[in-house]
């Protein structure tokens, strides 16, 4: 079976620094991968390459089957999901209207959308502003729009920051979802011994290498 | 599901829209300060009213022109990175996000037109003919103005050249805005055939629409 992410001598220069060197990572349908290392050891910027929203400058590979450095790599995006530490939601908008219009986008119905914020527990809050919620239910609402995108890729991003007992308990449902159906699943963080319980395999970047 | 390109550009604006009745930016700073604008005009040159009968749709526009290019850019820019990456990731086609942005900023542009419009009507006593005319120029300045806020602001979003880049990009392109929505309202005053003028009105909106639609890749996908 195909690998979901394959990365070959990846290399990421920012404004003549240089983020990731040689990074070689392959992922295979049903692993969950833990990555961690220091604050600016790259982990952000591997996340976003794999999420296609950064090009390699040198290297390549491909996710969900898709090469990463051609000129199709916008056709990967459907079945990559990403939650960032900085929420990517409207502060005006209600939770609700948020997860609409992302499923408007995307194409899921508002039933589908509605059905998901419930499932994360936000079914009370939904109408409530994101300017009016804390950061942890906001990254429950992102959490939402996953579960109703089903994505190959999960790539998330300090997952666990700001959540309660019960959010962390979703992060696991996510990421099992995903993975119980040949996808695969990303966990950066700095909570070592939640991620190293939760993934199959850990990897540290240091520096950006991958040792 | 694919979801078409106006369907997304009809989301954007409704999102855009909304976002701005519940900020309330243009109808509650930038709508009294275009007309604060036009007030000043009067204030500094005296009531004689023969001139500013004359000066009255050449301010009004350059006051459109400075406040609309203001509104639409702020429109365009207010998305911060994760928003931006978030809709990448969805799959929001880069035209349709052109699209949907130049729509809401032309509402909104709208409306500035036609507040100001009424109290330029009565600080400068602009008499009120070819009204229909009004109902074609007014959106397609609105229009064209919204697109070109929409995509100075990608330039400044792909990070490449910074809000520096703005001023020589929105010149040129407003100038023969601006130039042909005041000789159209010149022409109406003085009576005069306006049509060639709005023609070049309908030209510049099309040019900027392509112009948009071709850069609006490039600009969100300058990864």
């Amino acid at each position: 079976m195909d690998p979901v992410v394959v990365l070959e001598g990846i290399g990421v220069r920012i404004g003549g620094d240089t983020i990731l060197r040689d990074v070689e990572l392959e992922l295979a349908r049903g692993e969950t991968l833990g990555l961690f290392g220091a604050n600016g050891a790259g982990k952000t910027t591997l996340l976003r390459l794999m999420a296609t929203l950064l090009a390699p400058s040198h290297g390549g590979g491909t996710v969900v089957g898709v090469d990463i450095a051609g000129n199709d790599y916008t056709s990967a995006r459907p079945s990559i999901g990403y939650v960032g530490h900085t929420p990517g939601l409207y502060g005006e908008l209600t939770l609700r209207e948020n997860i609409r219009f992302s499923a408007s986008i995307a194409g899921i119905g508002e039933a589908e959308a509605d059905a998901a914020l419930g499932a994360v527990g936000l079914a009370g809050a939904a109408d409530r502003r994101v300017e009016a919620t804390s950061h942890g239910m906001q990254r429950r609402a992102e959490f939402a729009l996953q579960l109703a995108r089903k994505p190959r890729l999960l790539l998330l991003d300090e997952p666990h920051s700001a959540l309660d007992a019960a959010a962390v308990d979703l992060v696991e449902s996510l990421v099992e979802r995903t993975t119980a159906v040949g996808g695969a699943a990303v966990l950066v963080s700095h909570d070592r011994e939640r991620v190293a319980a939760a993934a199959d395999r850990t990897v540290e970047l240091k520096s950006g290498t991958l040792v | 599901m694919t979801v078409s390109m106006w369907s997304q550009a009809r989301s954007v604006a409704r999102r855009d829209l909304i976002r701005e009745r519940r900020r309330g930016e243009v109808l509650w700073i930038t709508v009294p300060f275009g007309a604060i604008a036009l007030l000043m005009f009067p204030l500094a040159i005296g009531t004689d009213a023969r001139l500013l009968e004359q000066i009255g749709p050449g301010v009004f526009w350059v006051i459109v022109m400075l406040f609309g290019i203001l509104i639409s850019i702020r429109q365009a820019a207010t998305e911060t990175t994760a928003q931006r990456d978030a809709l990448a990731l969805l799959g929001l086609d880069p035209a349709a996000g052109f699209a949907g942005r130049s729509i809401s900023a032309a509402a909104l542009l709208f409306v500035f037109e036609v507040v100001v419009g009424a109290v330029a009507f009565v600080l400068y006593d602009i008499p009120l003919i070819g009204i229909p005319w009004l109902f074609v120029i007014l959106p397609l300045v609105a229009l064209g103005l919204g697109m070109l806020g929409s995509i100075a602001a990608g330039v400044v979003a792909a990070g490449h050249s910074g809000a520096g880049l703005v001023p020589f990009l929105v010149a040129p392109l407003s100038v023969p805005l601006l130039l042909a929505a005041t000789q159209a309202f010149e022409g109406l005053r003085l009576g005069r055939p306006i049509l060639n003028w709005v023609l070049l009105m309908v030209i510049i909106v099309l040019v900027l629409a392509v112009i948009g639609t071709l850069t609006a890749r490039p600009l969100q996908e300058s990864r």
